[in-house]
């Protein structure tokens, strides 16, 4: 794998670690699954899935 | 089946073959060296060859004959991807998503404690437990749960068991979730009494934080990378402030602060953390945190590698018996809940039905995610394993007894350690808190410090040398520190949502998020509850320690078995009873030890492991008038038989809740037996 690909893959997983999933897969699937209805910003984005991540129901994490 | 074809045939023997016997030879000699000191390598080497050995036999076996993972079935990420919850991902990203959930402070923590007995028992513990036990469970959970549209572990035992043995579930895992926040909280107290450096380091990291949380919401939204790099600078900026705060003769005492309160801070602060918003302290300090966990376990085993350190405790001590000083009670049962993490952790099985089954790509990567994220945490247990053992037995004794074993002087410690037959000096004691640029390390018991110092040992001999110790030292426990403080922070929420949900069985209104009464009255449930435990434990003379982290782990072995159970029946449900072994022997073993565990913590003759006895002892003192240590009078003397009973219930309550658990399994075990046709309720793919 080139080393670009390597250092996307490694900045994809660290976002993970902390809740972020990809934001263009995110904004790529809303475009082709769901056309014309709204794409929330990459902001916007950032917000609700860092509210979701410790919101209830959420135990991702352990001792 | 094009996988499994490959795997069956498409197997090269010479190189596995290799690798078992490679992994035997060192397992050898990590057993079987008597006398002399042994290098960490082995240990590593031992480690590394049994994972790949596991995996490769045993967890692919689970996953292809009884399991039988379906590559060409689309998971929940597949068929119901939104992008935000349910997201089919790369494995490799979601293998540090998911080990980056389960790594925590349980498998730094109870492989240092477990030292105590040599580092032999434990590490062997550890490689059992991961391969038969924790390992197994984690991805069999993780399994059931993908095939169930990622549901929880709670509402897979509601659905599968029925509805009173989901309840009786959930209060087991509310009450083990607020003794793991009591005893995490114990860690940091321990730790940072007396120790200005150390406090004014970890209290710099509020205001980072919170910084990191005002940028990243209105100057740069989403650049976690920026803001890391923001928070970073920080803390390294903090340890080296931290040292002149401590050695000022005015900021100095004015960070130094007693166990008790800095455990009633650490209660204030745990409320108000948990009801602010959490992009301003959470959030941030959740990227700090886990960073910093994930880059500190790999400099460790960098360093390990590097440095090569020769273990100075021996592979099994005297203490095997049950006298120890670290924690009381014999090996059996204690050692196997004292290594939780690591080994295997009920914890996990909350995970594995979290987020993680929601992000999985195709059914092929269970097993890596699911077994090989559980082997890589129970390779940290064998760092820290390696990190306690490094140490001069002696220092490690001195560092983990608790004061009223070996006195306060290191006059006093020395004497005493060296009577338990690890000859040192005062002077050696002396020269080590200097070298960490601590006043004392006596007593500091909780295995966090154990770490710094193992820790420091090791890095500084990569990089700066004994002179960068107690910036190592320090940079440990902040690591530590910052971990737990997001988990108290986290978990208080989840307790938090527990406590309302379960509340709103009986008032709906209870349940409802939005409502500010609701929220601060359940809020203040969760905090009073571990912060009860935890003052306790602060004021306990044995250190407290002793008491919850037994409490800790009887509580996670017992979530541990709760979990195989929904495992075992869910392999009953599914028709494949000829595998049932696979969950029902670790099953049968975290019965026999929990249970055993769990009556003697209750009904031990012994004052030190039973709570009923240690009151008893009080009560006699009661009513002959006098007044035992820690007690100051009778008032203490009362709460300190209170506690005695409040912790036998516990134990009690824990012992109920697994006993109930297993009679629900062995009903539903009976109900899938008796039908002819499979009966797991997984989700019916409608795509397809």
């Amino acid at each position: 794998m080139p080393l670009r690909d390597v250092m996307k893959r490694a900045a994809e997983t660290a976002r993970l670690m902390v809740g972020l999933p990809d934001y263009e897969a995110y904004a790529a699937h809303r475009r082709s699954a769901h056309p014309g209805e709204p794409v929330m910003s990459r902001e916007d984005f950032h917000r609700e899935r860092t509210e979701r991540r410790y919101a209830a129901g959420a135990t991702g994490r352990c001792c | 089946m094009a996988t499994r074809a490959e795997g069956g045939s498409g197997l090269s023997w010479a190189p596995w073959a290799l690798v078992a016997l490679l992994g035997a030879v060192a397992l050898g000699v990590v057993a079987l060296s008597r006398g002399e000191t042994i290098n960490a390598l082995w240990l590593v080497v031992a480690a590394l060859c049994t994972y790949l050995t596991a995996y490769r036999f045993y967890g692919l076996f689970i996953a292809r004959r009884v399991l039988r993972i379906d590559p060409a079935r689309p998971t929940p990420a597949v068929r119901r991807n939104d992008g935000l919850d349910y997201v089919p991902t790369n494995r490799t990203v979601l293998f540090g998503h998911h080990f980056a959930a389960i790594a925590g402070a349980g498998p730094l923590v109870g492989p240092v404690l477990a030292a105590q007995m040599g580092y032999l028992p434990g590490t062997l513990w550890i490689l059992v437990g991961v391969v038969f036990a924790g390992a197994v469970q984690d991805m069999i959970m993780l399994f059931i749960s993908t095939r169930r549209d990622g549901r929880s572990l709670g509402e897979i035992i509601r659905a599968e068991m029925g509805h009173v043995p989901g309840i009786i579930a959930m209060v087991g895992i509310l009450a083990i979730m607020i003794i793991l926040l009591a005893v995490l909280a114990l860690i940091i107290v321990k730790a940072l009494a007396d120790s200005p450096w150390g406090t004014f380091t970890v209290f710099a990291t509020m205001p980072v934080a919170v910084l990191m949380g005002l940028y990243g919401r209105y100057l740069r939204p989403g650049r976690i990378g920026e803001v890391s790099a923001i928070g970073f600078v920080g803390l390294m900026g903090s340890i080296l402030l931290g040292e002149q705060v401590a050695s000022s003769p005015v900021w100095g005492p004015a960070f130094t602060f007693s166990g008790e309160a800095l455990a009633l801070m650490l209660i204030a602060y745990g409320f108000i953390a948990s009801v602010l918003p959490v992009w301003l302290l959470l959030a941030p300090r959740d990227y700090l945190s886990t960073f910093l966990k994930i880059g500190t376990i790999l400099g460790l085993a960098i360093g390990i590698l590097i440095v090569r350190p020769e273990l100075q405790m021996p592979a099994v001590t005297r203490f095997v018996d049950g006298t120890g000083p670290v924690f009381a009670g014999s090996l059996f049962p204690f050692l196997f809940i004292t290594i939780a993490c690591g080994a295997v952790s009920g914890f996990h099985a909350l995970v594995a039905s979290g987020t993680t089954p929601k992000m999985i790509e195709s059914e092929a990567h269970i097993p890596l995610i699911g077994y090989g994220a559980m082997l890589m945490e129970s390779f940290v247990a064998v760092m820290a394993m390696v990190a306690a053992s490094v140490l001069d037995p002696a220092v490690y004794f001195a560092l983990n007894s608790p004061g009223a074993l070996i006195g306060t002087t290191t006059a006093e410690a020395a004497a005493a350690v060296s009577g338990w037959g690890f000859a040192i000096t005062p002077a050696m004691l002396d020269e080590v808190a200097r070298q960490v640029g601590e006043a004392s390390i006596l007593s500091r018991t909780g295995g966090a410090p154990t770490l710094a110092v193992g820790m420091a040992q090791i890095l500084s001999d990569v990089i700066g040398g004994p002179g960068m110790m107690a910036f190592w030292y320090h940079f440990a426990i902040l690591f530590e520190a910052l971990f737990i403080l997001t988990t108290v922070d986290a978990g208080t929420r989840v307790a938090r949502f527990m406590i309302q949900d379960l509340a709103g069985t009986v008032s709906p209104r209870l349940r409802d998020t939005s409502n500010w009464t609701a929220n601060l009255l359940a809020t203040a449930l969760a905090v009073g509850g571990w912060g009860w435990f935890l003052y306790q434990g602060v004021t306990d003379p044995l250190g407290g320690i002793n008491t919850l982290w037994p409490l800790f782990g009887i509580a996670n072995q017992m979530l541990a078995a709760i979990a195989l159970t929904a495992c075992t029946i869910v392999l009953y449900k599914m028709k494949r009873e000829r595998f049932a072994w696979v969950t029902l022997v670790p099953l049968a073993w975290l019965l026999v030890c929990t249970l055993t565990a769990g009556w003697q913590k209750i009904f031990h003759a012994d004052p030190r492991i039973g709570f009923l006895a240690h009151a008893e002892r009080y009560s006699a003192a009661l009513s002959r008038g006098e007044v035992l240590a820690p007690a100051s009078g009778v008032g203490q003397m009362r709460q300190v038989i209170f506690n005695d009973y409040v912790n036998s219930s516990l134990a009690a309550l824990f012992i109920a809740v697994v006993l109930a658990m297993v009679f629900y399994g062995l009903r539903a075990v009976a109900a899938a037996r008796r039908s002819e046709a499979p009966t797991a309720l997984e989700t019916v793919d409608a795509a397809a």
